[in-house]
């Protein structure tokens, strides 16, 4: 009996893949890990154990700017599940009529802003919403609500609801794109049959559709979730990396990237820097793991 | 009759809602675009009405392409996106192909070590990149984006691509070793080109985010000679935030490429979102 030979393409397969994946993806992830767990003193690198995160939660200095952009993070990522995603579901639910003309044309239009940078769309909202080019207060003149205009993005209290507003309303496309995937799968034959007991209509969404497309429900919010914690591009191209009017729309991602960075005449700091993504870390993992045990395991999921 | 009438009041409501939305979302690149190509006047005269002989002007594209170096973030952000759709495509299929076809011990970790990736974003090891990245002397260099974004790209490819290739009849496969082609043949002869819909759908799911990404750039490649088109347009719009010509038109040439790019790929991108492929 010969030994088996070594498949050796089975390797040379998975290598390149592993090989990248590994090196830029997860070993620099485990490695900022271990770089919150140091600190630079006179020049070495010393081993300080759980102290950066003390000093991130507790010292005034920095867990003043950590409990705000984490407090700001959570009513973004609210707003977002408050306000994009059921106006997601219900354009998609609209759009999956069987019925309806122009359906692709719809959904094509609606999807652009998805596809936008947040350059763009930081910077078009900004001008639009500025009270020197006045596209704003002029279009709610027209409609007699001029009392309602503010410079929304100048006031710190209303600042941080309008670029969740904004991200809103780039984003939107991704709920109503998934949504729509999963109403277009469920068959004829289910909506006819609640058709025969008379429940049609509105009714027959959120009878029949709806418990048949939550585990897709469920799918939508963790994306949102990791999405909103790992945000930052649309808060700097808009507010800069301070997250002005004063922090008032600072989030995590921003926040260590100030940190890490460095920011006009402070010195990054890689290893609080570390710190702050090692605490996204956790609020992303813990996010990610309450939805696949908690959530995912007891939804019914429905044979179609 | 009454049944008819209802349907019609429905069918009205329904087109009335879309096209609120749609109105909502297509008006800010709208409104951008237009004034883009008036001159500065008639910008904060009108700025609902279409440019016309009288408001035309395209000096703020002068300036814009006077100013900043635009064909060269916009062939930076080029090799970048089709340099890594390439190395996701590459290897993730052979990757995916490995772990689809052959049995052999540690599969089922490898492809859960993998798919971890699709859940938890690149950017928590924004310091560790860095710091590794300048020590291979790649800060500044397109590379280091490449790399990145592979390496971001990958899970979910070889996620997708498995599923696919899974699919793919074994008969053939076998039919292929039967007449003596390598392992290597069959791959790329027989198996990448059945999957070939897969691998556009992967592809047109990375390039709008690797496009559009300012984190990476910003912290990586910040040099003039490097920059994308993302960070490109943002650093020329913060100099020139007064001068709304050249705001407005740096928007327009931001945006048209996107948008052609989505005229040409939105089938392949709304067909991959709507197929579950990413369920």
């Amino acid at each position: 009996m010969s030994r088996p030979r070594i498949r050796w393409h089975i390797p040379i397969f998975l290598a390149p893949a592993v090989a990248v994946y590994s090196a830029v993806m997860v070993f620099p992830l485990f490695n900022t890990l271990r770089l919150a767990l140091f600190s630079k003193i006179e020049q070495q690198q010393v081993f300080v154990g759980l102290q950066n995160f003390q000093t991130l939660f507790l010292d005034p200095n920095w867990s003043e700017q950590f409990w705000n952009a984490l407090a700001n993070n959570f009513w973004f990522f609210l707003i977002h599940m408050l306000v994009q995603n059921p106006i997601g579901i219900a354009l998609a639910a609209i759009l999956s009529h069987p019925r309806l003309r122009f359906a692709a044309l719809y959904r094509s239009a609606i999807f652009i802003p998805t596809i936008l940078s947040f350059v763009i769309v930081g910077f078009a909202w900004k001008l639009i919403l500025s009270p020197i080019w006045g596209i704003a207060p002029s279009m709610l003149d027209a409609v007699g609500l001029k009392f309602l205009y503010a410079p929304w993005l100048g006031k710190e209290e209303y600042a941080l609801t309008t670029l969740a507003l904004i991200s809103v309303w780039q984003f939107i496309g991704i709920p109503m794109m998934l949504t729509y995937a999963a109403l277009i799968t469920i068959p004829e034959e289910i909506v006819e049959a609640g058709e025969i007991d008379g429940i049609t209509g509105i009714s027959a969404f959120w009878k029949i559709k709806l418990p048949l497309i939550l585990p897709t429900i469920g799918i939508i919010s963790i994306l949102t979730f990791v999405g909103n914690f790992n945000a930052f591009d649309l808060i700097y191209v808009a507010q800069g990396a301070l997250a002005g009017p004063d922090f008032s729309t600072d989030i995590l991602g921003t926040f260590m990237y100030r940190t890490f960075f460095g920011f006009q005449l402070q010195l990054g700091d890689p290893h609080m820097g570390s710190a702050i993504a090692g605490a996204m870390f956790a609020i992303i993992l813990l996010g990610v793991s309450i939805y696949l045990f908690a959530i995912q395991t007891r939804m019914r999921r429905y044979q179609l | 009759m009454n049944m008819t009438r209802r349907n019609g009041l429905t069918a009205l409501a329904m087109h009335g809602a879309l096209i609120a939305y749609t109105l909502v979302a297509l008006f800010p690149v709208f409104v951008i675009v237009i004034n883009s190509f008036k001159e500065r006047k008639a910008i904060f005269r009108a700025p609902l009405a279409l440019p016309d002989s009288e408001s035309f002007s395209l000096i703020g594209f002068q300036t814009v392409m006077s100013q900043g170096d635009f064909p060269l973030y916009f062939q930076n952000s080029m090799i970048v996106t089709v340099g890594s759709l390439f190395f996701i495509l590459l290897f993730g299929a052979m990757a995916a192909y490995a772990l689809s076809e052959y049995r052999f011990r540690g599969n089922r970790l490898l492809g859960l070590y993998m798919a971890l990736g699709i859940m938890i974003p690149i950017r928590i090891g924004t310091v560790a990149i860095l710091e590794m990245m300048v020590a291979a002397g790649l800060v500044n260099s397109l590379w280091a984006l490449i790399l990145v974004y592979t390496a971001q790209g990958l899970p979910l490819a070889i996620f997708i691509l498995s599923e696919f290739m899974r699919q793919v009849s074994a008969d053939l496969k076998d039919a292929g070793r039967i007449d003596g082609l390598s392992e290597y043949t069959i791959f790329l002869r027989l198996v990448l080109p059945l999957v070939r819909p897969a691998m556009a759908t992967v592809a047109v799911f990375n390039m709008i985010p690797i496009w559009n990404d300012l984190w990476f750039p910003l912290i990586l490649t910040p040099a003039e000679h490097v920059k994308t088109l993302t960070l490109g347009s943002q650093i020329f719009i913060g100099q020139y935030v007064t001068n709304w010509n050249a705001v407005l038109a740096a928007l327009s040439m931001a945006i048209i490429p996107v948008l052609v790019l989505y005229a040409i790929f939105s089938r392949q991108l709304i067909r991959g979102l709507t197929s579950g492929a990413v369920k």
